[in-house]
């Protein structure tokens, strides 16, 4: 059996750069060899370098010391030290080039280090495709700190004022005499810049330094290849799930089978005879079965004969009741409603009234890869092997629901499947710790198939109920936007006491989170609004697969569904072409924040350009013969600066309900593109992951269990529902390209919306799909009830 | 527990292992290769997908008692150190995001190409269907493989 431990490349690589036989918390706790009166700030140097020596195993790196973000090596390399992770949409490597283009090193010259707790500073791990648009800016400011710094030092060593010198690829040289320079190793090389900073928390970190102006960017803004992707290919990379320790044990959940059953007895004797039986670890409702090898454990958890005692009430409707189940009951709480103008009395002077109800179900992670950790209590410590999007909550988290210091506690951050958002990642990570922990052994667990499907969190269930009012010559007076949202209890992330073990164990809060129902970001010059929206709870709230958590763009796909769907109809009912309808209602927009209003009226150009062939109507197309009908529709929306437009093209087969998005155009704005090859791929497959929704995805359900488990009951987009081609325009449409402070705002999250195929069904068919997904007798049934 | 051998990669190796044990598990604990990874344990996604004597198999479902023929893993795709060609396209178009399902892509792609060298777009879609890919990288991998086809098609090439 293989035991050694093994680190992903990068993470041995620059453990043992730093020095052989020092870790980087001993790095960072040597003495610095340089004493530098360059330094940013007041602030005592070397404050929190001394108090990690003295706190314990795995103290809190200060984000307020250089030496926390950046290390230059004695060969003039460097290594960078960021509180991210990366998914897979490549922030490793725009991180790389925003850090890379400050300090004047060459991209090839550095590497970077994301994610683990006891070598990176805490900046909370990814979410909220705030990677870039929040998180890259304390990166851009220590790197230019950094260069600030080594200007200084140079042109001591150089003999000259720092106003004659400059750095470029790693080395400061003279302005006047090029061939006069010293590399940064020379300068720091292997030691510390013992360098505090300033800042009131992480994300205003700076040093005295000011970030360079756009201009000047030369790394920024370049297609760099994305450097985690040779490895993923080849073979090479050690993923969280290839950790393999001495004296590993496997194991894995025993659920119960019924949403809210009791456990009421443990037969351990049917499970004692597999070789490799180790263990039954019960705890309330919480169970699991331990054995030495994996394959044992697997056994042991389908045979272990356990006694559940179900629930006095269903926990939930079936599935197929849901939205009436939703319509129908009280909500547990309602916000206030954001109201302009005076809807009441433009509804009442309309000219023409619509309504419409739109339905999404709830809908899953179902991570192509089942959650998964692996936790070491070796040495009275406790490390978690983890590719969770937010490792220092996972951290905190769990030193508080094992009742540990925080300082015995670190993550070990490495890739895997997808994260997008809270996903079971946090779950298991307790799951594991709490096992490793009790057994004293290093514990490996992996939720099956059928647990990641049914078990992992959802995001919310919602129904909409969508009026609009056009006056006699067809223009939009007033719009009223209802939601009902499943959402009670939504749980956070790494929350001691509302993770999955911590429920079915009976610690949780004392009261549920109260959840809620999102508004849609409205830009559109609507002279009376009112946006209101309702939050409810299944009967169910804890121990419950139904449980809601954030999934990529939380609310987004339901919400845009709604509401640009709506804005469809309502340009069909003024005879207008729902672009030039959309166009007019921006063009009305009071609001001009960030450039929006001219950013969305770009995008919304760009994409009809880049599709080509708009053909402007006022009415679905005519239906064609045969069985195949075509059409086309658009969608324009925003999350917080970035702006989108999507085209689709569908092709509907009347006879059949399949539904195929032939082609999708996105015309995307979010600034200034650190990686436009990187962005490009991430909108793509941001779009598609939103196409799956559209088309496939929802959770089912009876009234005891989630019956949708595996890939036969729970499909997901396939190779042959991928569009025969995708146009991506980046706009990156800033009024003023010039403007030295041009900012680069999220992505990742902001594409995520093609449920609004709908609208292109619409085209096709005249018939509006208000329910997703579109599955092909969803779609068949919509057909035929309006031809019947 | 019984001694079997297995051909990997080229190589003859030797485990102790119940015979019923799926190939997938013996490849990662007693060999600890990562190509081959756990997806669903069903064979409906293909994650855990290695070669058999040229043909792609779901490692998760197959006993590895009933192995026989040389297995090739996503370890062993590059020969003598240079990529195979479709994992230099897969570099190319920067094909993955996460990257968990892509070994199954992978490998799928190879069985495909050695069967039918230039598929048309339909049979591509279709020799790939079984491969899941949850952060929907379908249109990157069906480029690479197109780019691959590309290089390879005398007509093209011309």
């Amino acid at each position: 059996m293989k035991t050694s431990l093994e680190l992903p490349h990068a993470l041995e690589d620059a453990l043992r750069r730093l020095n052989p036989t020092l870790s980087r918390r001993h790095f960072l706790a040597s003495s610095g060899a340089l004493v530098l009166s360059v330094g940013a700030s007041a602030l005592p140097v070397g404050r929190a370098l001394a108090q990690a020596a003295a706190d314990g195993p795995y103290p809190d790196l200060d984000f307020l010391q250089l030496d926390t973000w950046i290390v230059i090596h004695p060969d003039n390399t460097a290594t960078f030290y960021v509180g991210k992770t990366d998914g897979g949409q490549g922030t490793s490597t725009a991180f790389r080039q925003m850090m890379c283009d400050e300090l004047d090193i060459a991209f090839a010259q550095t590497r970077l280090l994301m994610g683990s707790t006891d070598i990176t500073p805490d900046q909370g791990g990814s979410g909220g495709s705030d990677a870039i648009e929040t998180d890259g800016w304390p990166m851009r400011r220590v790197a230019a700190e950094a260069r600030r710094v080594l200007l200084e030092l140079g042109a001591a060593q150089l003999q000259l004022p720092v106003s004659d010198v400059t750095a470029a690829q790693g080395r400061v040289l003279a302005i006047a005499d090029s061939s006069r320079s010293i590399s940064y190793a020379e300068l720091v090389g292997g030691r510390r810049f013992n360098v505090s900073l300033t800042g009131a928390n992480v994300n205003a970190t700076t040093g005295a330094a000011a970030v360079k102006p756009v201009q000047q960017l030369q790394v920024m803004g370049q297609s760099l290849p994305r450097d985690d992707i040779p490895p993923k290919v080849d073979g090479s990379l050690t993923w969280a799930v290839d950790v393999r320790l001495p004296g590993m044990l496997h194991a894995r959940n025993i659920r119960p089978p019924l949403a809210g059953s009791t456990l009421r007895s443990v037969d351990e004797m049917s499970v004692a005879g597999i070789p490799g039986f180790v263990r039954v670890v019960q705890e309330g409702n919480y169970l699991a079965v331990v054995c030495e090898r994996e394959e044992q454990a697997i056994q042991a958890a389908q045979q272990l004969r356990a006694e559940w005692t179900p629930p006095a009430q269903a926990p939930f409707p079936a599935s197929e009741d849901l939205f009436d189940y939703l319509r129908a009951s009280a909500p547990m709480s309602s916000r206030e409603p954001r109201v302009s103008g005076d809807p009441a009395g433009a509804f009442a002077a309309a000219a023409q009234i619509l309504e419409a109800d739109y339905e999404v179900p709830f809908q899953g992670h179902t991570a192509i890869g089942p959650a998964f950790a692996l936790a070491d209590p070796s040495d009275n410590q406790l490390t978690i092997y983890s590719n969770d999007m937010k490792t220092y909550s996972l951290r905190t988290g769990i030193a508080q629901f094992l009742n540990l210091p925080r300082e015995r506690v670190r993550v070990v951050y490495m890739d895997g499947p997808q994260v997008y958002g809270r996903t079971a990642a946090d779950d298991v990570g307790f799951e594991a710790a709490y096992l490793a922990h009790t057994l004293g052994r290093p514990v490996r667990v992996q939720w099956m198939r059928h647990e990641e499907t049914a078990w992992d969190t959802k995001g919310p269930a919602y129904a909409f109920r969508m009026r609009g009012a056009l006056d006699a010559g067809g223009r939009l007076t007033a719009l009223d936007y209802e939601a009902r949202a499943l959402d009670y209890a939504h749980v956070g992330y790494n929350e001691p006491d509302t993770v999955l073990i911590a429920q079915l164990m009976g610690r949780r809060p004392a009261r549920p989170a109260a959840g809620g129902a999102a508004l849609p970001s409205v830009l559109y010059g609507i002279e009376h609004l009112r946006l209101a929206g309702h939050v409810l709870a299944l009967p169910l709230v804890w121990e419950t697969p139904l449980r809601t958590g954030n999934l990529r763009d939380p609310d987004g796909p339901q919400v845009t569904y709604a509401f640009e769907g709506f804005i469809d109809e309502l340009a069909a009912a003024s005879g207008r072409d729902p672009v030039q309808f959309r166009r007019d209602l921006i063009a009305a927009s009071p609001e001009d924040d960030s450039f929006r209003r001219a950013r969305s009226l770009a995008v919304l150009d760009a994409a009809v350009a880049a599709h080509g062939r708009w053909d402007v109507r006022s009415a679905p197309r005519a239906p064609a013969s045969g069985p195949v009908l075509s059409g086309r529709g658009i969608a324009y929306t925003y999350r917080n600066n970035t702006v989108v437009a999507v085209i689709a093209e569908v092709e509907v087969n009347r006879e059949t309900g399949h539904v195929w998005v032939r082609r999708l155009v996105c015309a995307h704005d979010c600034g200034l593109a650190i990686n436009p090859v990187g962005l490009r791929n991430t909108v793509e497959c941001g779009m598609l992951h939103g196409l799956s929704r559209a088309l496939w995805e929802e959770v089912q359900f009876d009234t005891e269990k989630v019956t949708s488990v595996d890939w036969a009951s729970h499909p997901s987009m396939r190779h042959s529902d991928t569009p025969e081609a995708i146009d991506i325009v980046l706009v990156n449409g800033d009024p003023n390209p010039d403007r030295p402070d041009l900012p680069h705002y999220g992505a990742g999250e902001t594409s995520h919306k093609p449920m609004i195929a709908a609208v292109a069904i619409f085209d096709a068919t005249g018939v509006r799909l208000r329910r997703a997904p579109f599955r092909r007798e969803r779609v068949l049934a919509a057909l035929n009830a309006v031809q019947s | 527990m019984s001694i079997l051998a297995l051909n990997v990669n080229g190589a003859v190796r030797e485990v102790d292992v119940e015979p019923s044990t799926p190939l997938l598990y013996v490849l990662r604990n007693d060999l600890a290769l990562r190509g081959p990874r756990f997806g669903c344990g069903l064979g409906q996604c293909g994650a855990c997908t290695v070669l058999i004597d040229g043909a792609a198999v779901r490692s998760c479902v197959l006993p590895v008692s009933a192995v026989s023929g040389a297995i090739t893993t996503l370890e062993g795709l590059a020969q003598n150190g240079a990529l195979h060609p479709l994992q230099q396209a897969w570099i190319d178009e920067q094909v993955p995001q996460c990257g968990y399902c892509q070994n199954g892509q992978l490998l799928t792609a190879k069985a495909l190409l050695d069967n039918n060298p230039r598929p048309t777009d339909a049979e591509i879609r279709a020799g790939m269907e079984g491969v899941l890919c949850r952060c929907m990288t379908y249109y990157r991998i069906q480029a690479a493989i197109k780019r691959v086809v590309g290089a390879t098609d005398p007509e093209a090439a011309a």
